[in-house]
């Protein structure tokens, strides 16, 4: 789907958020983007979305440049619209698309059911908690139905209990969606839990390091399944590596 | 609890009158307050009509401060030109003390009502204007990003986007403006005197003054006074009952 062939990127300040990072993105994938803080993560996010431009390097797309709505971004804030109930945020892609609420209505709540909030329609985000803005804000992402979905730390700042379920939903939801993601986190526990691929960032300069592929079964016991543990003391290796 | 505001002035009241009965204060130096309400019940009509002139030109001010301020807040946040070419220009309007711009002005422009509604404007506008542009400018950078990714013009973020998040400040702006509207009509009838509309509340004032008619005076100061609490009240409950319809109070 895209190739990231050798991106750098300099700040104006001289940090240099991003050296030569290079990373294939295939239909499907589900890939965490795993690092300290600072190490370009949300940097190399937003080169892929293309809310910012590289200084060096390529990102070359199979099929040509994404359009808008191609591209679904979930922020570490829910960042939803205050004034607007669940549904007109939901709505706002494809109100900026142009269709009419008429037309969008039956998606918008399609989408909404999807991630578990059939019934919160006309909520206003200030009535709803952290973990069901942020089901509101990954509805958001999905409602045109794009072809890649890109995350930043989406559950940092959720508490644990949220957080997993949050992470078992939204594997559905991809599962469903049958978009590819990539998921940015600094949680070794998440990374595992969640991707099929792994991708180890370090940071001054921010690089890919390494990538770690994960074959881990899902199912109501995979946070006790000992194959997870494995995972998680395999990464938190690399990473330690990585790190050196 | 709720009732001690009410009897603190009233106790107030009763002082006052008693000190200057006790005392034989002349009424041309203080009268005390049934001389001033004797002094409005004999002519309510003609101070509740000035009252009328002075809140009619309040409200003119607000309404033109309002439509200047927020057109040329939008102008600043969409373009860093205008932002540069306005800026200097709004903060040298609110710095500039204006008992000595108006004169000028009421000497430029020929229409009394409309000069003083130029005054009372060039003060109510910086906090719509301030406030309105702080608004505009208040959306976290995620979501004029996300606006960016679903590729929408600079006029439908500012739509659908800015406009809505200064809408708070916007009214808070308000709220302020309006006490300074009535000021700055108040501060131009001065200015103006007998030259100007002469039929305010600050013209009574002076009026009054002139002819060492205390009670009246007061009376004058007085409505005044309240209509500067109910304006500020007024605009503040128009504030609320916007924002909670919105689902943002
Ligand atoms: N717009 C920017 N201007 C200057 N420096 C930036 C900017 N964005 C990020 N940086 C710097 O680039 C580095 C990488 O940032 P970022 O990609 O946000 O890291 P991460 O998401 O992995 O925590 C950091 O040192 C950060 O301070
Ligand atoms: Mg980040």
């Amino acid at each position: 789907m895209l190739t990231i062939s050798r991106v750098g990127r300099l700040f104006p300040g001289g940090v240099e958020a991003l050296r030569d990072a290079s990373l294939r993105l295939s239909e499907g994938d589900f890939v965490a983007l795993l690092g300290p803080s600072g190490c370009g993560k949300s940097t190399l996010l937003r080169l892929i979305a293309g809310l910012d431009q590289p200084d060096d390097g390529a990102l070359t797309w199979d099929g040509g440049p994404p359009a808008p709505g191609d591209i679904g971004y979930v922020f570490q804030d829910a960042t939803l619209l205050p004034w607007a109930t669940a549904e007109d945020n939901v709505f706002l892609p494809l109100r900026l698309r142009g269709l009419t609420r008429d037309a969008a209505m039956p998606q918008v709540h399609a989408v909404l059911r999807r991630v578990g909030l059939g019934g919160f329609e006309k909520s206003r985000p200030r009535q709803l908690s952290g973990g069901m803005r942020m089901r509101v804000s990954i509805a958001r992402a999905l409602v045109t139905k794009p072809r890649l979905l890109l995350m930043d730390e989406p559950f940092a700042a959720l508490d644990e209990f949220t957080r997993h379920k949050l992470q078992a939903d939204l594997l559905d939801v991809w599962r469903g969606a049958g978009c590819t993601v990539v998921f940015v986190t600094h949680s070794i526990y998440e990374a595992a839990f969640l991707a099929r691929r792994i991708v180890l960032m370090t940071p001054r300069p921010g690089r890919i390091d390494r990538e770690i592929a994960s074959t881990l079964a899902h199912g109501p016991g995979t946070r006790l399944d000992p194959a997870y543990a494995a995972l998680v003391a395999k990464t938190a290796r690399g990473m330690a590596d990585a790190l050196q | 609890m709720k009732w001690a505001p009410a009897l603190f002035g009233l106790l107030a009241l009763a002082l006052w009158e008693g000190a200057v009965r006790i005392g034989e204060v002349p009424v041309y130096i203080l009268p005390g307050p049934i001389a001033v309400v004797s002094a409005f019940v004999a002519d309510p009509v003609g101070l509740l009509q000035s009252l009328g002139s002075t809140l009619f030109v309040t409200f003119a001010a607000l309404i033109v401060a309002a439509v200047l301020g927020v057109a040329m807040a939008v102008a600043m946040s969409a373009s860093r030109l205008a932002q540069a070419a306005i800026q200097p220009w709004a903060v040298a309007l609110q710095v500039t003390p204006l008992p000595a711009i108006a004169p000028l002005i009421i000497i430029w422009v020929g229409d009394p009502f409309v000069a003083l509604v130029v005054c009372a404007t060039i003060v109510a506008f910086f906090p719509l204007f301030a406030n309105t542009a702080t608004g505009l400018a208040s959306p976290p950078p995620e979501l004029n990003d996300l606006f960016r990714l679903y590729g929408a013009s600079r006029w439908r973020t500012m739509a659908l986007l800015r406009l809505p998040a200064a809408l708070p400040y916007f009214l808070s702006g308000l709220r302020i403006s309006g006490g300074l509207a009535l000021v700055g009509a108040v501060v131009a009838e001065l200015v103006a005197g007998s030259g100007g509309f002469a039929s305010g509340l600050a013209y009574r004032i002076l009026e009054a003054s002139f002819r060492l008619e205390m009670p009246r005076m007061f009376a004058a100061l007085v409505l005044l006074a309240l209509a500067g609490i109910l304006l500020n009240f007024g605009l503040g409950a128009v504030g609320q009952a916007i924002l909670r319809r919105r689902g943002l109070a």
